[in-house]
């Protein structure tokens, strides 16, 4: 089909070495309604055509409130849902419609963390199971044994490998997400969606979870993924960022830049609303409030879907959706009125 | 401290289980001033629910056992009758939850939940009693407050939630506030609204807050005073500035140094507390972070294990729980800051730090490096009062 | 709401049709050939053809659902000739061993099944509910303990089993409570008591074990739930606490139970009703099974599920105006 270029994708999607190309996907879930006869009544616009790129062994960090479809767009990009519209290509190849069989080899090369350590692995299995699950999927054989494979797995996530034979509960909260990475590692993928990653857990343990994410990377040349509503993570382990809003990429940039001089106004907003730990920064900080609540995804607003609560919003931002374009070398800003490129105050 | 509202002394709360007795809170003591604000920081399992609570008098008495003493305003609790505590629930202290939506009854209107805290407290009618909650939803910034009385919870956004549970723990101005973890739950852009909503209603009302979190940012915003809990006891406490720019206790070293920060360059690695937090049954008999602290070699004669330190003060509002050696301790924070990038450091702790950058693991496995330094240089301390930033802008 | 209810009143209407096409299908493939059951012993072909004729069930199955089914809405006549019967509005069948049409025989018994049931259903529910909060408030202690050990027993023991045990030791044994059976309210008020009590008791023992332990966990949850820690915080009194806080949101999914194990036994406690020997619509159900009486087993059989499908809608009805988050759709 012949899809209208009305976020300015084309201008997003030019490097070739992609190894991920997500061009314009779209991601709606059907309501069915009230009424005798349920018909279908409207859609909830989770993903609305967003588009992006990742190279090996780079990070983009997807980054947003609740509500904005980060989450949806992860589980759209690993083909966990089906795309409403728009295109997913990996390595050059397009995977839009391939069915869950023809998937399959692929997850080889692509692989997912989830939130919630607790539920994300099966409390009947041993870790050995879970982490060796997917040799037995993909029929791969490694030389050393399955065991001897897992536990240096194990050993690599910073796993002790002699409890190889207990079972998740036997385990605390950090250590259960790096079952989950031992597993997602496991066949040496390309590619990982990060969904939160950390948000479940402690500080401390939050930090080893990083630095080991980013040990792996370079170890592995590993992209991910990363998405999460914590901004400050987000910047600190992705190379670019997307900012989404109600379904809709607001602004893509390198990470430094998100923070350093923000385009899109919900970004400043946003990035203004993280607190900073240092008291002294933050006395003289000064926030953009936002007003208001999120709108309804079933009826997003007309032109810029952020400008009911835009403090720059004009007349112009409701009659016309603005496109994501190139507002500095490397920064697209969906934005009929971006900020003027200024440092924020540090500090 | 004698004009100190709330004062908590020697606070212990047990759990008796049949793995054995989990000591969830261990000895803890703070005081609050009006006015003021304390946040008690700490990861799970540290004890700060579960203290907040105990102070409310939440704590299921036949199934825990508590000790020690919590001052309302000279009024003390632990021992007071639970009439006594219930009365002073909701009137002079008032608390606020994480998770406002579950927090809410989710079978009657917010009119009716809110006016239900006024009826218990005063003698009004009915009719008044919604009047007040009109009137105080209005004042915690909730649009169309008549017509919100007559909604559900579940109508409403979670920020709404969570300004209408504000509402309602200052219906009947308490002077004490209890928050604990009130943005954990909550986007980021409403986390700011929320602080920025608290903050001004305490310059309004004087109320003394105590706000429980682990998040460092909101404490950094918010707090005057701060307690650093770790396995059920107190093992830092201090005003905000002390904590995070004179920092003692290695567990608050490592807690500043696994956050990391919108504003400082983004390759450093950031510096986590390795291992795992304590289970609260077998707790270490010495210090509760001997085992995750990369400094105890440093103490002579694995005192770290055997001996629990005690709460020392490093001036009279600073307190630390460490057997480390006080210039030791301020040696190997000015280095840990240092790594940290400049702007995190207080004044004079250490210029623009860059030069210093070190990586984490090398701070953490070579601490013993840092014994000789210790005697020959002394870092130089200092004052609170000093200005720290103006050079960063 | 009113969308919802119509969707499911059409819902439940061909829940029914479906119901009755499968009875009437099963009806139809027993080995037991209701023409033949139409006269005694002695019977010769001819008067089993002449039956066979005379109930139509020489036609072919479909005109015989249909006729069936004309029966319900507007009646239908057995028979030609002078040798007729007539079956008035609702026709559910005609029962030729008892000479009656169905519905009349369900008519007639469903007083004493509805007082039963009825009866029991209160008991069961104030002694398993209140026990049950009991327990929950005592928790760990030794109501909690007793209230979960006798409920554990009453669970434990088949229903038959505390019947017999009552008839036994209350009827016989001690002789507290003669066997006088059903005497309907208006005429002896007492006599009909005496005639219930031990039903009801039977009924409610086993069924009131069960939902001590249902209201107990559920009070238990609820009792751990955040806005009972908000109710407290408050400063409202325990009294406020539980009684306003912590039973509305525990008792609301008792009530889902409890609607649909009414409308169970409003079809009929055929064990019970056996036990005490009365004629409600259990033992009439039991009695045409042994009698292969297949026009009042299809009557019992529908009856009964109505009851079950109009319970589960007026259960989610309920369930949406006890909790506001539930909307009917």
């Amino acid at each position: 089909m012949t899809v209208v270029d009305e976020t300015g994708a084309s201008a997003v999607l030019r490097r070739d070495d992609a190894l991920l190309r997500v061009d314009r996907v779209q991601k709606y879930f059907p309501i069915n309604g009230g009424g005798i006869l349920k018909r279908n009544v409207g859609d909830v616009k989770a993903v609305e055509s967003i588009s992006f790129d990742i190279v090996p062994g780079e990070t983009l960090g997807i980054v947003g409130e609740s509500g904005c479809g980060k989450s949806t767009a992860g589980r759209t990009i690993m083909k966990l849902l089906d795309p409403t519209d728009g295109k997913i290509e990996f390595e050059g190849r397009d995977i839009t419609n391939l069915t869950r069989k023809e998937m399959v080899p692929l997850r080889r090369e692509m692989q997912m963390i989830f939130q919630d350590p607790y539920s994300s692995l099966n409390p009947r299995h041993t870790v050995g199971a879970i982490i060796s699950a997917p040799f037995k999927v993909q029929g791969v054989k490694p030389a050393r044994g399955v065991q001897a494979e897992v536990q240096d797995l194990m050993a690599r996530v910073g796993l002790n490998p002699e409890h190889y034979n207990r079972y998740p509960n036997e385990f605390s909260g950090g250590q259960r997400q790096r079952i989950g990475i031992a597993r997602a590692i496991a066949l040496r993928p390309k590619l990982i969606v990060c969904d939160e990653p950390v948000s479940a857990l402690d500080v401390s343990i939050q930090a080893q979870v990083v630095n080991l994410l980013e040990d792996l990377q370079d170890e592995f040349r590993l992209a991910y993924v990363f998405i999460a509503h914590d901004l400050s993570v987000v910047r600190h382990i992705s190379d670019r960022i997307a900012v989404m809003y109600l379904g809709r990429i607001m602004e893509i940039a390198d990470a430094e830049q998100i923070y350093e001089g923000p385009l899109h106004p919900y970004t400043h907003a946003l990035t203004s609303a993280v607190p900073l730990p240092d008291p002294n920064a933050e006395r003289k900080r000064e926030r953009i409030l936002l007003k208001g609540d999120l709108p309804s995804p079933i009826n997003p607003p007309s032109g810029c879907v952020f400008r009911t609560r835009c403090p720059k919003a004009q007349t112009k931002c409701a009659e016309e959706i603005p496109l994501l374009r190139e507002l500095a070398p490397g920064h697209f800003g969906a934005c009929h009125f971006p900020e003027e490129k200024t440092a924020l105050i540090r500090g | 401290m004698s004009e100190a509202f709330l004062d908590v002394r020697d606070l212990r709360v047990q759990f008796p289980t049949e793995d054995g007795v989990v000591s969830a809170v261990d000895g803890v003591d703070f005081s609050v001033e009006k006015g003021k604000t304390l946040a008690i920081v700490g990861e799970s399992g540290s004890g700060k629910s579960v203290t907040a609570q105990a102070i409310m008098g939440l704590i299921n008495r036949k199934s825990a056992k508590m000790t020690g003493e919590v001052y309302l305003d000279g009024e003390e609790l632990v021992g007071a009758r639970p009439e006594q505590v219930r009365s002073l629930r909701g009137k002079r202290m008032a608390m606020i939850f994480q998770d406002p939506l579950s927090s809410l009854h989710p079978f009657y209107t917010i009119g009716k939940q809110l006016a239900e805290a006024v009826l218990v407290h005063q003698k009004v009618s009915k009719q008044e009693a919604l009047g007040q909650a009109r009137d105080m939803l209005a004042r915690v910034g909730i649009p169309n407050p008549e017509r919100r009385i007559k909604d559900y919870p579940h109508n409403l956004s979670g920020g709404m939630r969570q300004r209408v549970m504000i509402a309602m723990a200052l219906l009947n101005s308490p002077e004490m506030l209890i928050a604990d973890e009130p943005t954990t739950a909550l986007d980021v852009t409403v986390q700011a609204q929320i602080i920025e909503l608290l903050n001004d209603l305490q310059s309004e009302f004087g109320t003394a807050i105590v706000l429980i979190t682990h998040d460092l940012g909101v404490v950094a915003d918010m707090a005057d005073d701060v307690v650093v809990m770790y396995g059920g006891r107190v093992v830092e406490r201090g005003a905000v500035e002390d904590i995070y720019y004179r920092p003692e206790m290695p567990y608050t070293w490592g807690l500043l140094g696994s956050v990391p920060r919108m504003d400082t360059d983004r390759g450093e690695r950031l510096e986590p507390i390795p291992g795992q937090p304590p289970s609260l049954i077998r707790l270490p008999t010495g210090c509760v972070f001997r085992p995750r602290c990369p400094y105890h070699e440093l103490v002579p004669g694995n005192r770290c294990d055997t001996d629990r330190p005690a709460l020392d003060a490093v001036t009279p509002e600073h307190s630390v729980r460490c057997h480390l050696e006080p210039a030791q301790r301020r040696e190997i924070a000015s280095e840990r800051l240092a790594a940290r990038g400049g702007d995190v450091l207080g004044g004079g702790a250490g210029g623009d730090g860059l030069g210093a950058t070190r990586t984490a693991t090398a701070t953490m496995a070579a601490p013993v490096q840092t014994e000789q330094a210790t005697t020959t240089t002394p870092p130089t301390p200092v004052p609170a009062d000093q200005p720290t930033q103006e050079d960063q802008q | 709401m009113g969308a919802y209810i119509v969707r499911r009143l059409v819902a439940m209407v061909l829940m029914l049709i479906a119901l009755s096409m499968i009875v009437f299908l099963i009806f139809n493939a027993l080995p037991a050939d209701p023409a033949r059951l139409t006269c005694g012993k002695s019977c010769s072909p001819q008067i089993i053809e002449a039956n066979r004729h005379r109930l139509g069930l020489d036609k072919p199955l479909v005109n015989q659902y249909s006729e069936f089914v004309t029966g319900i809405f507007v009646g239908r006549t057995y028979g030609s000739g002078t040798a007729t019967f007539d079956c008035h509005v609702p026709c559910l069948g005609y029962s030729f061993r008892r000479g009656e049409q169905v519905t009349d025989l369900l008519w007639n018994r469903f007083p004493v099944t509805g007082q039963l049931a009825l009866g029991g259903f209160i008991l069961w529910i104030v002694a398993g509910v209140s026990s049950g909060i009991v327990a929950a408030l005592r928790r760990g202690k030794w109501q909690d303990r007793a209230i979960m050990g006798f409920s554990l027993i009453g669970y434990s023991f088949p229903s038959f089993f505390i019947g017999l045990l009552l008839v036994f030791f209350i009827q016989i044994k001690w002789a507290l409570i003669g066997f006088d059976g059903y005497v309907p309210l208006y005429e002896d008020p007492v006599g009909w008591f005496k005639g219930f009590i031990l039903p009801w008791t039977s009924l409610a023992l086993i069924s009131a074990a069960f939902y001590a332990r249902l209201t107990r966990n559920q009070m238990l949850e609820t009792l751990g739930e955040d806005y009972i820690r908000t109710a407290r915080s408050k400063g409202l009194r325990e009294r406020t606490v539980i009684g306003k806080h912590a039973l509305r949101a525990g008792l609301t999914p008792i009530v889902t139970a409890a609607g649909l194990d009414l409308a169970t036994l409003l079809g009929g406690a055929v064990i019970t009703e056996r036990i005490f020997n009365l004629n409600g619509i259990g033992n009439l159900a039991i009695g045409s099974v042994l009698d292969s009486d297949l026009p009042v087993i299809t009557g019992t059989v529908l009856l009964a599920a109505t009851f079950v499908i109009v319970a589960n809608l007026v259960v989610d009805i309920l369930y949406a105006v006890i909790d506001p988050r539930v909307r009917l759709t």
